[in-house]
């Protein structure tokens, strides 16, 4: 992100700018420097801290407010600035003795002062500050609508009334929290980067780190949010009809790669669960994207019957490390290097606790028996599952050397029944597949619609079925700076 | 006072229902507004003189400009003392 910023310098002006504050020792060690220059030649002194400093120089210039610094991009004081017409032509930062001496033409500058000492960062440059004055100068690309809080009125409640809330708090959207989030990426606020449903509304970068402050994401989490929103919406992800359909599905935010670490996303004990701030809010962001971009609201278009919890939001890393198999992301085709968001269109969580199987054979039927149930017993083809393999299960794949690959091939099989046991009708049942499909064999999902991840904490003989929808393709987006 | 940046796509406005008329002003407390245009002044004091005359409290406030829409903290201040506004809009 980057704008922008008028000069402070008139055209008029000819001279030396110091830009210094009292708390740097530098500055304080060159104050006699300082004076000699103001003797001199034209010197404009402004100081950071302190306008009383340095006292032997006169008429310093107040420069608390910081202005100047942000504008001049002052980041080390002292700085010495060389003008001409209000053009700068030369700048020096830190005390450097002949350096100060060639530029300035006094060749006895600072005769008692030793020849180098290094500066003290700017006040201008100290955390959030450049945010907090991007803000304060007005040199601002935020194209949104404001809206003002009466000093009676409670912010909180506000953005519940206005309906922007998940039924859960935010974190208001200031303007300065919406800065730092843009921060985080190079790309620019008004880029647009997909069409948000169910309106089809163009998703700015603005728009989408506006909904992420919300969500509670740190900056650092903005480029996975932004890969999210993207896969979202990708035609074959098909948000529209995730969000639309009666089914319980919701984007479900699976993360590879290098940034997992990065940010500290959890990818074991609990991973599925609460308490971790970017798998928390990563996936809140998405939803509310969906939300207050995308106008997806329940009862409007999101006409789910029963919605499940994990519609306010659902991310989670793998745990790759010490896979014994290819990351979810290797096997959709990017590089273990790379970082990425998967999105899966999911439902809720269904526990496999197999505590007994030790064999791989044993242990693919018992997932498969629970793989069996998604949706619906005796419906084929129709939905996707998303199996979460822990460490303990993997361990005994591992023991026995069965690859990722070789585990699909045992689960498809014990995943395939004879359609004379799941048409309609058997079992008492009217719910069914076709009658046409008796003779035939039938494999509970189609290709592609099961997806295998490892994570979880390294105890508890437990994995997870996290059932999925079936009218959308898993979707894999690489994560961008 | 905060200001916040907007969430949504932008292309609706929030909704918001007007309440309905008061049947009658009687019992209430009634909010004379100037927009700060010539004259609005003297209309208020004429309805302020006739609503005293029923016995209606009024509370009298002013917009520091008619060319903007009034600062959020002084509507903040209306609803919370009063419960009907009266408003000079026009010259």
């Amino acid at each position: 992100m980057a704008s922008e910023k008028k000069t402070l310098i008139p055209q008029d002006f000819t001279g030396l700018i110091a830009v210094v504050k009292r708390d740097c020792e530098t500055c304080r060690l060159i104050e006699p420097a300082l004076a000699e220059l103001k003797r001199g030649a034209a010197l404009q002194v402004r100081s950071q801290d302190d306008p009383s400093f340095p006292e032997s120089v006169e008429g310093v210039i107040d420069e608390r407010a910081l202005e100047f610094s942000y504008r001049h991009d002052i980041e080390i004081v002292p700085t010495l600035i060389q003008v001409n017409d209000g053009e700068e032509r030369a700048r020096l930062v830190g005390w450097q003795r002949d350096d100060w001496r060639g530029l300035t033409g006094m060749p006895a500058l600072g005769a008692g002062l030793p020849s180098f000492s290094p500066g003290c960062g700017s006040k201008s440059v100290e955390p959030g500050m450049p945010e907090k004055l991007a803000f304060k100068f007005g040199d601002t690309p935020i194209q949104a609508r404001r809206v003002d809080v009466a000093s009676q009125q409670d912010e909180h409640e506000l953005m519940f009334e206005r309906g922007w809330s998940d039924g859960l708090p935010l974190v208001p959207p200031t303007e300065e929290r919406v800065l730092k989030m843009l921060a985080a990426t190079t790309r620019s606020p008004s880029e647009v980067i997909g069409i948000i449903p169910p309106d089809n509304v163009p998703g700015t970068i603005e728009k989408i780190a506006i909904n992420a402050v919300m969500a509670g994401c740190k900056p650092a989490y903005f480029p996975v949010v932004l890969a999210a929103v993207e896969a979202a919406c990708l035609d074959e992800f098909c948000m529209h009809g995730v969000l639309a359909t009666t089914y319980f599905s919701a984007p479900i935010v699976i993360v590879n790669g290098p940034i997992v670490d990065e940010i500290g996303m959890n990818w074991g004990h609990n991973v599925l669960g609460q308490g971790n701030r970017a798998n928390s809010t990563i996936g809140r962001a998405l939803q509310l994207v969906i939300r207050n971009i995308g106008g997806g609201r329940p009862g409007g278009v999101d006409r789910a019957t029963l919605g499940q919890p994990g519609k306010v939001g659902f991310c989670f890393a793998e745990r790759e490390h010490d896979s014994y198999w290819e990351s979810l992301a290797v096997e959709r085709g990017f590089r273990p290097d790379q970082s990425t968001v998967t999105l899966f269109a999911g439902g809720g969580v269904h526990p496999v606790g197999d505590q007994k199987s030790r064999k791989p054979e044993s242990l693919t039927r018992s997932l498969a028996m629970t793989l069996r149930t998604v949706r619906h017993g005796k419906i084929y083809g129709g939905t996707d599952a998303l199996l979460v393999i822990s460490p303990e299960n993997m361990r005994v794949f591992r023991e026995a050397g069965w690859s990722k690959a070789r585990v699909r091939g045992a689960l498809d099989e014990a995943m395939t029944v004879d359609g004379s046991k799941i048409v309609a009708g058997v079992d008492g049942i009217a719910e069914g597949m076709p009658p046409h499909l008796a003779e035939r064999r039938l494999c509970k999902f189609r290709p592609g619609g099961l997806l295998i991840v490892h994570a979880g904490g390294g105890a508890g003989m437990w994995s997870a079925v996290i059932t999925g929808w079936g009218g959308s393709d898993a979707v894999t987006v690489a994560i961008e700076s | 006072m905060p200001t916040l940046l907007d969430p949504t796509s932008e292309l609706q406005p929030a909704p918001r229902e007007a309440l309905s008329r008061p049947q009658s002003l009687s019992d209430k407390r009634v909010a004379l507004l100037d927009i700060s245009k010539p004259r609005g002044d003297v209309f208020l004091d004429h309805l302020e003189a006739r609503l005293g005359e029923l016995g209606i409290v009024s509370r009298r406030y002013i917009k520091p400009t008619f060319t903007r829409v009034a600062p959020v903290d002084l509507k903040h201040q209306i609803v919370s003392e009063c419960d009907a506004v009266i408003e000079a809009l026009a010259d």
